[in-house]
């Protein structure tokens, strides 16, 4: 009877304890998010508050200087979002096309000096963004693709290649190699065998790769911030410095853009949740 | 007539290749090549001027680039072990958890959607000694203090790591996570039954069985390790006084501010060497774990 209850006791002590850890480790994830979103709606005034305001007053004030255009204070963010959107998009596109018949051909075919050529372009995903954006800087001047969607966009495919390559590839490699050929011996070309069989088993690790390449696109900042000079092609990362003055930040501004920019990655991984951690793992793991 | 002449795996690769040549390759052996000379943006003709390694002798006898460096080890070392133990941490309380998992899992993925340099301006805010959460917090909780958390030297460091590991645990978490849902039940029951202590079956079971999924996290994140430079660039630049100055961020100083490049691309290489070891460390210690539990392939 007793040992039961000190038993019961110590699973019941167990339990709170997980609890309490569960929660505190939530909470140090989302409260700094939730602070950049709440503070967007408060008024600059209550944000430099002395001694602070811990009861929120609801403005839209950022929010509305942030739309207003550039003349009045505010940043266009119309621009950077657009910037922001061709620039993502695209280069997912391309890089996923690529990277795919890279990690096709990685998974497919056998050849020579294969992991170095493997190990090789992973190395290039690997050089520190800074280190390249010197040199770069310089080239793409010379060339005269600096400040523009084309420049931006080409960087980010080289970048999203590599790590695209390592995940198709693991999952080409998980599909067996019978299911093509009985496509071809029904009639299939290669080039069909591949879109029509392989391709839709491989769907959910293309889709974590593309998210991969997404985020990547989307958050970047040590190459834009020096490939991009103008409101014409300035993206969201490189937007948020606007907010900056010599000694000042517009917190309140910066928040309201911040939320602009989490929002629509937000909605992108909720929707392909699932895939991303699949990709990881199959891909990684098994690859 | 091109599937006469190649291959179809190297025509399979060629984009692949052509892409990162143009956009990685060419850039990369430019710098090299200006690397050995005095070149500097505001006067074009120094770049034909050949200096030998004159710039690498001067950032390998330079104390304040070897404080950078010997920095940047240490800080990427401290950050990798802490993302780790956090990590394994957070996946072994989410394991435990029998309702609402896919909420929880969902949130923990929160820090992955953002920038880099959102995070840095984040804890920027944050960390603020006037208005910041976290001294607003404690001066209301009784405390009469201002922590000067980004102008202190020590306590810069603390907020740059904060930052870092609060941005990139997720990784390791999340992989960890989908390592203990693949785990087979049976080897920990036995385990039970033969009367393993949980930390013995924790440390003989479940530990080497997620060994192939740490590794991966550890690729993976040493993949873009040097993305700390937006969160550094932003919450410190560097300072106070260098004392939270990296290798990343001296560089983009001596290239972009003091317009050096030639010296600024020097060191470059160096830290694209000391990425290059990372990965090639950690791709190595994978395929070693996947080898361990079979997959190997």
């Amino acid at each position: 009877m007793d040992r039961n209850q000190t038993h019961r006791n110590r699973k019941r002590a167990l339990k709170t304890l997980h609890f309490i850890a569960l929660f505190a480790t939530m909470s140090v994830i989302c409260i700094p998010g939730l602070w950049i979103v709440l503070n967007s709606f408060r008024p600059t005034v209550e944000i430099m508050a002395k001694p602070p305001i811990w009861t929120p007053t609801f403005t839209l004030d950022h929010y509305r200087a942030m739309f207003s255009g550039a003349g009045e204070g505010g940043v266009p963010v119309f621009s950077y979002f657009r910037n922001s959107l061709i620039v993502s998009v695209v280069s997912t596109a391309i890089a996923i096309l690529i990277g795919m018949s890279g990690g096709y051909a990685f998974a497919r075919y056998r050849f020579k000096g294969k992991a170095g050529y493997f190990v090789g372009l992973m190395l290039f995903r690997a050089v520190p963004g800074v280190a390249l954006s010197l040199p770069l800087f310089i080239v793409f001047a010379k060339v005269g693709i600096i400040d523009t969607h084309f420049g931006l966009i080409l960087v980010y495919v080289a970048l999203n290649v590599p790590f695209t390559i390592w995940l198709t590839d693991g999952f080409f490699r998980q599909i067996p190699k019978e299911l093509h050929e009985a496509a071809e011996i029904d009639g299939c070309t290669r080039w069909q065998a591949f879109w029509k069989v392989e391709f839709p088993v491989a769907r959910s690790g293309v889709a974590s790769a593309a998210i991969f390449a997404f985020l990547t696109s989307w958050n970047e900042f040590a190459l834009a911030s020096q490939l991009t000079r103008s409101v014409g092609s300035k993206t969201m990362p490189v937007g948020l410095l606007d907010f900056t003055a010599e000694f000042t930040i517009n917190w309140g501004g910066m928040c309201a853009l911040a939320v602009l920019m989490i929002v629509p990655a937000l909605i992108l991984t909720f929707i392909v949740q699932k895939h991303l951690i699949a990709g990881l793992t199959f891909g990684g793991v098994k690859g | 007539m091109l599937r006469r002449r190649f291959p179809e795996w190297f025509v399979l690769l060629l984009p692949a290749i052509i892409v990162i040549a143009a956009v990685v390759l060419i850039p990369l052996i430019f710098s090299l090549y200006s690397s050995f000379t005095p070149y500097k943006l505001t006067r074009p003709s120094t770049l034909w001027t050949w200096v030998g390694t004159y710039n690498y002798e001067k950032i390998l006898t330079d104390a304040k680039f070897w404080a950078a460096f010997g920095r940047t080890v240490l800080f990427l070392t401290i950050v990798l072990n802490l993302e780790l133990v956090l990590g394994l941490g957070i996946a072994l309380l989410m394991n435990k958890v029998t309702w609402g998992q896919r909420t929880l899992r969902t949130i923990l993925m929160f820090p992955m959607m953002f920038s880099p340099i959102l995070v840095g301006f984040q804890f920027k805010f944050i960390f603020n000694d006037n208005i910041g959460l976290v001294n607003n917090a404690l001066q209301s909780m009784g405390f009469n203090v201002a922590l000067p958390w980004l102008v202190d030297g020590k306590l810069a460091m603390f907020s740059i790591i904060f930052a870092e590991v609060w941005m990139s645990t997720s990784v390791f978490a999340i992989l960890i996570l989908a390592g203990l849902f693949a785990m087979p039940r049976d080897p920990l029951e036995a385990a039970k039954v033969d009367g393993c202590t949980p930390w013995q079956s924790f440390r003989h079971i479940t530990l080497p069985f997620l060994m192939p999924f740490i590794f991966i996290a550890m690729t993976i994140r040493s993949l873009d390790v040097a993305r700390a430079y937006d969160i550094v660039q932003i919450m410190t630049g560097g300072g106070p006084a260098r004392r939270t100055e990296l290798l990343w961020t001296l560089m983009s100083r001596t290239g972009y501010v003091d317009a050096r490049m030639g010296l600024a691309n020097a060191m470059g290489y160096v830290s694209i060497l000391l990425s290059i070891v990372f990965t090639i460390y950690f791709f190595h210690k994978l395929s070693a774990a996947r080898a361990q539990i079979g997959m190997g392939g």
